[in-house]
């Protein structure tokens, strides 16, 4: 299986491991999912639009990354999922 | 021109955030030594996509990885853009520089960049030093950085406190510097703990004509900003200068006096270079 990780678990930073799967799945864990998580969401979901990237599950472990960071985190993600194949 | 340029690492999204609420006059984003050989690509893409978020009001200067690696073309791509102003090259020498020069304008051309990019060469290898000159002539070319730990590693000397060791480098920077109008940038002081000596290595790298020196912590850019600032005698005593020479002009004088010490030409050109720096830093 084809995987690839970005990010850290740092202050303002976020991990994202995405998997090649079947249609996209998005699993969210962060310190502030009650007020931003849907926003987190819709950052991953355009992002992954904008890659053209339909077969992927995405998982986000946030600590308070804002969006640029998390766009930046997940498009590394994938470069590495790519190399790994 | 410039007093404080603060290095941030490029793969920390809390730095990069609080990049311009510190009073540098321009800020350093580091590709190279802050970003370990596996995370290149990660920091790449994090800077290129804060720089598409945010706008800083301070001159943006990305350090790439040097032109002897595998990375820096992919840095170049990645991070040209009207968003920087300006790229610092690590151990610099003449042909990489006309080399970074043509592949600047083929990224600005096909990137439609409104801009020209600056680059600062890092002088921090004994060869550099030897093409100084010829460093400071280079395309876009607007500023020498001295790296003092490279150079001392590359020379097999021990950096010291009193910074005997890069006395000539310091010199040779600073008047190559001055006669090619350009900003010569010191090295920077890397005990953030040491304010006394960050002090003292900053007072003797301005003695020699250094204008600027780099900052590796933000508590650094307060006594930077205040060592390469002109004074506050300095500029009252520059502006009664060019107050005398305005009027010595009107009455069509040449050389004028003032307080008992003859003003000739060397002396209202300093002042003139006093009052633009108090203009540009804000404090007049």
């Amino acid at each position: 299986m084809k995987i690839g990780t970005c990010g850290s678990v740092e202050s303002n930073d976020c991990l994202i491991t995405v998997k090649e799967s079947s249609g996209i799945t998005i699993h969210l864990e962060s310190i502030v999912k009650e007020y931003f998580g849907k926003q987190i969401i819709k950052v991953i979901e355009d992002t992954l639009k904008e890659l053209n990237i339909t077969d992927v599950e995405v998982t986000c472990i946030d600590k308070g990354a804002l969006d640029y960071t998390i766009r930046a985190r997940l498009i590394t993600a994938i470069e590495r999922m790519n190399k790994n194949a | 021109m410039r007093r404080s340029l603060l290095f941030i690492p490029g793969n920390n999204p809390a730095m990069l955030q609080n990049a311009d609420v510190f009073e540098s006059d321009a800020v350093i984003i580091d590709l190279e030594d802050a970003v370990s050989i596996s995370e290149k690509d990660s920091a790449r893409n994090l800077v290129k996509n804060f720089l598409n978020s945010y706008r800083l009001p301070i001159e943006v200067i990305i350090r790439i990885n040097g032109m002897d690696t595998d990375f820096y073309q992919a840095d170049l791509e990645a991070i040209v853009s009207n968003n920087i102003d300006t790229i610092l090259l690590p151990k610099a020498n003449p042909r990489d520089l006309i080399k970074l020069d043509q592949i600047l304008s083929k990224i600005e051309q096909k990137n439609g960049l409104t801009k020209k990019i600056g680059v600062i060469p890092i002088i921090e290898l004994a060869s550099s030093i030897l093409d100084v000159r010829e460093i400071a002539t280079s395309p876009r070319v607007n500023g020498l950085l001295l790296g003092a730990e490279d150079l001392s590693s590359d020379l097999e000397v021990s950096r010291t406190l009193a910074g005997d060791e890069i006395f000539y480098a310091r010199s040779m920077i600073a008047i190559s510097c001055r006669a090619y109008n350009i900003d010569a940038i010191d090295t920077p002081f890397t005990d953030v703990r040491n304010e006394e000596g960050l002090l003292a290595d900053s007072q003797k790298a301005r003695g020699l004509g250094m204008n600027a020196k780099a900052c590796i912590h933000p508590n650094q850019i307060d006594i930077v900003n205040k060592i390469f600032s002109p004074s506050k005698e300095q500029i009252e005593q520059a502006l009664r200068i060019l107050k005398a020479f305005e009027n010595a002009q009107k009455e069509g004088k040449g050389v004028f006096s003032l307080d008992g010490k003859m003003v000739d030409k060397p002396i209202i050109e300093r002042a003139k270079k006093t009052i633009d720096k108090a203009k540009r830093f804000g404090l007049i």
